[in-house]
């Protein structure tokens, strides 16, 4: 079993919803990221999703495009994301994801990439613009190393194409809440219960709940129907004010 | 050849929540377009509104000046100034019938906005045009028209805030406004289907082209075919019949910026690499670990840092040869252009007329088509305040 269920499916055992929080390489500082990460261990993340910053981020919402760009401005590239994990391999209780965008992957060489993520102990990989369509290369490049290709699903995906990405699907599959770009949001659609419960009915696998999710009072209606979440853009803001990690995890123990 | 693909080139990396909207458009390519309802009436829209055919122009003085045989086919002459007008009618047309309400574009030099502007208001659909904040300041009287026509124009202001920025804020609003709204892609990149769709609209051009050189010309074919790229559609229509004809050389001219070495260029094809972007599979301006670079031209329309796939086929096999030409060449072949023929060429088009004038001697005797894809109201201001 993939490290990413296992610990997530952890945490349903302990009758919790597994906590996926999401923090971009590099921030708030080169320094002060692996602290952060420390702390998001320590305060019980299931899996944390790193992100790998890229100049043309269409899936993200404005708070991490910032938060991206910072980074990118900082020098940070795969190669320090790597170095960074690797010097920390086997410290995190955590599942680690990458989470970004094909073509700095693609540029790095698919196989390199693969082969470093289990050097580093990263156990799953989240590409924004690869669709079904597009995946079977990455997922050939990425099996002989153990990582596998989280599938993002949303309300507009009809019950044929849960099918196809449920095929080969690993780790959890990742369920956007909005038609539309990361961010936190005041109210979730009412749409999403029905389309969790068909997602549910289609995946063996684990389901998260994120985007727009700020709160762990904004998932009490979604009780049965998820078993992770993950929040991204509030856990930024939280940071950028000033706070530490520590203080965000707090409310949802 | 899979899919969406051309060679090597196209794809759909895109969003799992682009997908259903690009399998609906997908679809509705197939019902709707080869229909009697949309063929009879798009045509009479292209015949009515938009002035097809535009004419080919031969130019006596300059042909004299640089020993050759040059001719325009006139796009500039296109209800609304620039070949954009054949795509945004037709993907208007073709949204209007699938029951879209709205139409959303991103524009750089404005004359795709403007176009899809004039389609929407004669559609009686919404419009809203996302523009880089820098391409808002130098193509202000375009930013004008599509107010006047009553689109709503959005200014990006992040990343470069120029073109690329634009599509990527457009991307963004097709995520959240998909069920209403149709995304009116500006060039023949982007995701399947647009490349075939956006080629399927502007492929009128080499047709009409290719059909009036042969009248003018004793039943001859050109013997080079010129045009400017940026994303590639105006080039990819002024192609697409010529293809075929072996004995036609055809020419892409990118944008070299400045000139200067490891200046910024909007010329992907001859200094980019492999990579995906805008949910296509291209060649690209990039670093080596794979973040998009800052693109430049003098051309707002240039000024992207990928190119259609369609492109990036026809050079990795050889069919078309791609150059380029930097501002200053555009800027004379501006002036020159105006001061020799009467006509103001876009600066976009002005880099493949400067393709013709530097060349000269190479193409000595040649019969030289260009596509003249756009006209240079819009850009005197640019030149005004370099000149």
């Amino acid at each position: 079993m993939n490290p990413m269920q296992s610990k997530i499916e952890a945490a349903m055992a302990k009758g919790k919803v597994a906590l996926i929080p999401f923090l971009p390489a590099g921030f708030p500082s080169r320094d002060q990221f692996w602290k952060e990460l420390e702390q998001l261990d320590a305060a019980g993340a299931a899996v944390i999703e790193i992100g790998m910053p890229f100049s043309d981020p269409v899936a993200d919402g404005p708070v991490v495009e910032k938060a991206s760009l910072k980074c990118l401005e900082d020098g940070i590239d795969l190669a320090w994301i790597f170095e960074g994990l690797k010097a920390r391999k086997g410290s995190f209780n955590a599942a680690l994801l990458l989470m970004g965008y094909l073509n700095p992957v693609y540029q790095y060489g698919l196989d390199a990439f693969g082969a470093d993520c289990a050097a580093a102990g990263v156990s799953g990989l989240i590409i924004a613009d690869l669709p079904h369509e597009e995946s079977g290369f990455v997922k050939q490049a990425m099996a002989p190393h153990n990582v596998a290709l989280v599938p993002l699903i949303g309300l507009n995906t009809s019950l044929d194409r849960m099918r196809l990405y449920a095929e080969d699907a690993q780790g959890f599959c990742y369920f956007v809440s909005v038609l539309g770009t990361t961010g936190q949001r005041e109210s979730l659609p009412e749409r999403i219960r029905e389309k969790l419960a068909e997602a549910r009915s289609i995946f063996t696998i684990p389901i998260a709940l994120g985007f727009g999710i700020k709160h762990p009072d904004q998932l009490a209606s979604f009780a049965g129907l998820m078993d992770a979440a993950v929040f991204g853009s509030a856990l930024i803001t939280h940071i950028a004010t000033g706070h530490t990690s520590t203080q965000f995890m707090e409310p949802w123990q | 050849m899979k899919k969406g693909y051309f060679g090597d080139f196209g794809g759909q990396f895109i969003p799992e929540l682009l997908m259903p909207p690009l399998l609906e458009l997908e679809q509705a390519m197939q019902a709707i377009l080869p229909s009697e309802a949309f063929q009879s009436r798009f045509t009479a829209m292209l015949k009515e509104n938009v002035g097809r055919p535009s004419a080919i122009t031969h130019c006596p003085n300059l042909s004299r000046d640089l020993g050759l045989d040059l001719w325009l086919k006139r796009e500039d002459l296109n209800h609304s100034g620039a070949h954009k007008i054949n795509n945004t009618l037709g993907q208007g047309l073709l949204a209007k019938m699938m029951g879209k309400t709205t139409l959303l574009a991103e524009t750089g030099a404005g004359m795709h906005g403007v176009a899809t502007a004039v389609a929407a208001a004669m559609l009686d659909m919404k419009c809203l045009v996302y523009m880089g904040a820098t391409d808002v300041v130098r193509q202000a009287p375009n930013v004008n028209r599509m107010r006047l026509m009553g689109a709503e124009v959005v200014a990006v202001e992040s990343g470069t805030k120029t073109l690329k920025d634009a599509i990527n804020e457009a991307l963004r609003r097709w995520l959240s406004d998909q069920e209403t709204t149709h995304y009116c892609f500006g060039t023949a990149a982007g995701p399947h289907p647009f490349p075939t769709l956006v080629r399927e609209f502007q492929q009128v051009i080499s047709r009409e082209a290719r059909q009036q050189f042969l009248e003018r010309n004793n039943n001859r074919l050109p013997d080079v075919v010129v045009a400017c790229v940026g994303g590639g559609s105006n080039a990819i229509g002024m192609f697409h019949h010529f293809v075929p004809d072996p004995s036609v050389s055809i020419v892409g001219v990118e944008a070299a910026g400045t000139g200067e070495p490891g200046c910024d260029n909007s010329a992907p094809l001859n200094l980019g690499t492999d990579g995906i972007l805008h949910g296509m599979k291209t060649k690209l301006l990039q670093s080596p670990q794979g973040q998009i670079l800052p693109s430049h031209s003098i051309a707002p329309g240039l000024d992207y840092p990928g190119v259609g796939p369609e492109h990036a086929h026809l050079h990795a096999t050889g069919r078309a040869t791609y150059v380029t030409i930097n501002d200053a060449q555009a800027i004379n072949a501006f002036m020159t252009l105006s001061r020799r023929e009467g006509i103001i060429p876009a600066l976009e088009s002005s880099h493949a007329v400067a393709y013709a004038i530097e060349h000269c001697a190479q193409l000595k005797g040649k019969s030289v088509l260009v596509c003249l894809s756009g006209r240079g109201d819009k850009d005197m201001a640019i030149v005004d305040s370099i000149l």
